[in-house]
């Protein structure tokens, strides 16, 4: 065969495959916006953020002010600004809600993170080291694995007080142990793939294995079960302050919300019903994103 | 078969003995003692209330006795209730728990495992779609916002149930709880049904099933079903996690007179002896659950029978 | 009449990118006790022509043309109608025996619910015939393993397995894909020889598909060649690994390691096989044959008989 032909048709592959090559990330991106629910979710989920965040400048009331001039609760008046009405204290419920949606999303973002840290770390190193130091850590996180963890939550919130800090250690250090194994199984199963011997064969070096192949490979996985901890996070603080075992007042959180209004929904519904939405439509929208990120990253046929 | 349940047996001993441990210890960690509101007692009346409720000895010694104590099955008396112990009030609570937990599971076993196979195997259709979209629904809303609002509409606006009380277990007050409880874990069971069943319709060894000529009923009720329920199983231990805690502010909002409501009393109140006592002898029951969880589990799959 | 004869076979899929055409307006047919293999790489079709004449497409395929088995148009009809032929008279074996028998019944039971469903055998008569075939296909201590769950046999006794299971109905027709690639080497040659040692004792034609055209060399009567969803040649296999037609044929010749060749380099057919989805009007070989020429960029070449025997589909008039 003609040498310069070869060479031309080798060009030509060359630059197709340059044309055509995407990465992985790229693809998964280009999946994920493509999904509707998940596109929707990230919308949802940014306005409440910013809310939450411009919470202070959004209405004319002070999250722990009464007004003396309205009723005790009062239903939703646009005159005095109280979009979603009025507390039993004549507090106004709009900035409650965002000043509860701050609490919320802080301690699921914080109590993911420490999760996120324990959880990686462990994981990695267990999967990492492998043999018999991988077995016994893998075995305590089955033991602590099958303990109901929710109970020790409670029982510490009881025992030491209610202390925002200490929801946020407690929430963090329940939920890692998922994390830890994830990364672990994920940290094993890359370890024995061909691209790392092959990598290790040609001696690239192990810092740079890690951090080009190993820690890129379980970022697809922790990244999908990030976003799941963070509303399993937000469920369980809003549990703890709805049996009024977390944030204390004149703070405030959607469960503190949720369970006044489940105190009076009969006479004031309203109270229930615009935390409740408010929570149920974050944890919508995170359990959506999951969910596209997942299907995003490892497209199978659903 | 023997050897795993010697296994997991060996396993859930320590398990307990931790819960126990910790619970223990963090309990007389805690600062201020139980009795602060009466600083102003006669020191020798104090000195009385903590011998007789065993706080005067050594830390060891009193997490000895308290060890051998729960072995003999004594949770010991309890601070708020002067005249019960913990036994009584767990024993006064566990018929009306457990009635209302075995309910709940019930219903979201058959409710969640029948419409997450018919999802799967309508994989992509209008019943599919809303299924999922329900299951989602329910896996959002947790259990303590879905009883006031199942209330709400259900109790207060369509007044067709009671808003709250046991009544004995009568099927209307029964309904509404049992409903609160079950709903998002029938959504999780649905999900995670279609998921492997989708899974398992899609493997290999379906399609062999296929190429044989097997009728599609043999094809997925002996092929694919048993494969993809193993799952299910194996999520039947956290569920009852998630069933024992979610009671636990469901009797509160329904006002059911189980083990659950006391703890939110005893937690509310720093009744240590109560919340404690029912940490534990909720952890006894989850450890269990596992434990024949896992039995079941290694029965049904045949690559733990050799081991 | 052939035992199976294909017109105008195509098979498409929707995903998510877009429609993949995997299969394209292939024409074959099959011949009573015959043994054909059908190379190729992967992503070539070669699995999904059967898969689709079997009925076994994944959900997203659909297929179009004419399939007729036995005198029979089998493509479409209701799944009811093609169980009638399905492991009875048609059987298909697959690449990995771990995975594609089920590891949650044993061994006999996936074996006698064939029997069952298809002959009406009660339970005895269908475990005495069931063990029967284990027996031929040569497992020893047939009784004792018979009862066995399939992840406590070895790789080799998974695939005879499978293949007992599948001739338990003495079908006419038994396509085999990629029945030893999961296998060793050694356990390889063995089941072959088993499928040819079959084939000739039923007088069952057999179908062998394979990217390895050693595996075809010894067992094959005739070769059918293909290339991005098409036939591009098709041979008496003598005739094949002799005189290859297609430039395509030569290069997967070329390209296997022999140990009585001096060249100590191993010759590869440059490039990637093509993007189904985008594939250009011309010869789909093009980009990556050593003969191209103006005509083979906008002109597919037709499969064409160049001797009563063979067919090709390449402009070129002689390769050489």
């Amino acid at each position: 065969m003609n040498r310069n032909l070869r060479r031309e048709i080798v060009e030509k592959i060359d630059d197709s495959a340059q044309v055509k090559g995407r990465s992985l990330w790229q693809d998964a991106r280009r999946r994920l916006f493509r999904n509707k629910a998940a596109v929707t979710s990230i919308v949802i989920l940014s306005i409440i953020t910013l809310l939450a965040i411009l919470a202070p400048w959004l209405s004319p009331w002070a999250y722990d002010e009464p007004n003396w001039e309205y009723d005790f609760p009062g239903s939703p008046n646009a005159q005095y600004h109280h979009w979603f009405g009025t507390d039993a204290n004549g507090r106004d419920l709009f900035v409650r809600t965002l000043y509860g949606a701050r609490v919320s999303l802080m301690v699921g973002m914080l109590a993911t993170a420490v999760s996120l840290i324990i959880g990686v770390t462990y994981g990695a190193t267990a999967g990492y080291i492998g043999g018999r130091v991988d077995n016994v850590m893998m075995r305590i996180v089955d033991i602590l694995y099958s303990l109901p963890f929710m109970f020790f939550v409670i029982l510490l919130m009881v025992l030491f007080g209610r202390n925002i800090f200490l929801i946020f250690i407690a929430l963090g250090a329940v939920e890692w142990l998922t994390m830890a194994r994830i990364v672990r199984g994920q940290t094993l199963s890359i370890k024995k793939k061909e691209y790392i011997e092959a990598a290790e064969a040609v001696g690239v070096k192990h810092s740079v294995i890690i951090r080009r192949h190993i820690i890129p490979n379980t970022l697809g996985p922790v990244i999908v079960y990030m976003t799941l901890t963070i509303p399993e996070v937000i469920l369980t603080e809003s549990f703890l302050s709805f049996l009024g075992l977390g944030v204390q007042e004149p703070l405030t959180s959607w469960g503190v919300l949720i369970s006044e209004g489940a105190q009076q929904m009969e006479s004031a519904s309203w109270l229930l019903i615009f935390p409740a939405v408010f929570l149920a439509l974050t944890l919508f929208c995170f359990n959506f994103i999951g969910d596209g990120i997942r299907d995003a990253l490892d497209p199978k046929d659903r | 078969m023997f050897s795993l349940l010697v296994r997991r047996l060996l396993s859930a001993v320590p398990t307990i003995l931790i819960v126990i441990t910790i619970a223990f210890f963090m309990m007389r960690a805690a600062p201020g003692g139980p009795f602060d509101k009466e600083k102003l007692l006669p020191p020798e009346i104090e000195a009385n209330i903590l011998r007789v409720y065993n706080l005067d000895k050594p830390l060891y010694q009193q997490y000895v006795d308290y060890l051998k104590n729960i072995l003999k099955g004594d949770f010991g008396p309890s601070y708020k209730y002067r005249d019960f112990t913990v036994n009584d009030l767990i024993a006064s609570g566990i018929r009306v728990s457990f009635k209302l937990g075995i309910y709940a599971m019930l219903v979201a076993v058959t409710f969640g495992v029948t419409a997450g196979t018919i999802a799967a195997l309508k994989q992509n259709s209008r019943f599919d779609y809303v299924v999922m979209g329900m299951a989602m629904t329910g896996i959002a809303i947790p259990n303590f916002v879905m009883a006031p609002l199942l209330t709400l509409i259900f109790g207060i606006y369509l007044s067709w149930l009671p808003v709250a009380g046991w009544n004995n277990g009568a099927f209307e007050n029964m309904l509404l709880p049992v409903l609160a409880l079950a709903l998002p874990r029938v959504a999780y069971i649905a999900r995670l049904t279609r998921g492997s069943m989708v899974e398992i319709i899609h493997s290999n060894f379906i399609r062999t099933a296929r190429a044989k000529g097997l009728r599609e009923k043999i094809v997925i009720v002996r092929h694919a079903l048993k494969a993809s329920l193993l799952p299910v199983v194996s999520y039947l231990g956290p569920a009852t996690t998630y069933v024992i805690t979610g009671s636990v502010v469901i009797e509160s909002i329904f006002d059911v007179p189980g083990i659950g409501r006391y703890f939110i009393h005893g937690a509310l109140n720093r009744d240590y002896p109560v919340v404690m006592g029912v940490v534990i002898f909720f952890c006894i029951i989850i450890v269990t659950v596992n434990l024949i969880v896992d039995l079941i589990y290694g029965f049904l799959d045949p690559k733990m029978k050799v081991e | 009449m052939p035992l199976l004869d294909v017109k105008n076979l195509t098979t498409r899929f929707d995903t998510y990118d877009g429609e993949v055409c995997a299969v394209n307006a292939i024409n074959l047919s099959i011949e009573k006790g015959e043994c054909i293999g059908v190379v190729g790489e992967s992503g070539s079709g070669k699995t999904q022509v059967f898969l689709s004449i079997m009925g076994l497409l994944a959900k997203n395929g659909k297929s179009e043309g004419k399939v007729e088995f036995q005198g029979r148009q089998i493509l479409g009809i209701n799944t009811k109608e093609l169980n009638k032929i399905r492991g009875v008279h048609m059987s298909m074996i697959f690449q990995d025996p771990m995975t594609s028998l089920n590891p949650y019944l044993r061994i006999s039971r996936q074996m006698t619910e064939v029997l069952v469903e298809h002959k009406g055998y009660n339970k005895r008569k269908a475990q005495q015939r069931a063990i029967e075939m284990l027996k031929l296909v040569g497992f020893s201590e047939a009784e004792k393993r018979f009862h066995m769950y399939p992840h406590m046999y070895s790789g080799g006794m998974r695939q005879r397995a499978m293949i007992a299971m599948s001739l338990l109905c003495q079908p006419a027709l038994l396509i085999a894909d990629e029945p030893t690639t999961a296998l060793d080497v050694t356990v390889q040659a063995q089941i072959l020889e088993l499928m040819a040692r079959l084939g000739n004792q039923f007088n069952m034609a057999t179908v062998l598909i394979t990217h390895d055209l050693g595996v075809i060399a010894g067992l094959c009567d005739r070769v059918i060649v293909m290339y991005a969803g098409r036939i591009v040649e098709q041979a008496p296999v003598r005739d094949l690994f002799n005189t290859p037609e297609h430039p395509y044929t030569q290069g997967l010749l070329c390209s296997i390691a022999r140990i009585d060749s001096d060249d100590s380099k191993l010759n590869t057919i440059i490039g990637q096989p093509p993007d189904l989805q985008a594939l250009a009007p011309g010869c789909a070989f093009y980009p990556r044959c050593g003969y191209s020429m103006d005509i083979c960029r906008c002109e597919l070449p037709e499969l064409a008989a160049i001797d009563p025997n063979r067919k090709k589909a390449c402009h070129l008039e002689k390769l050489r």
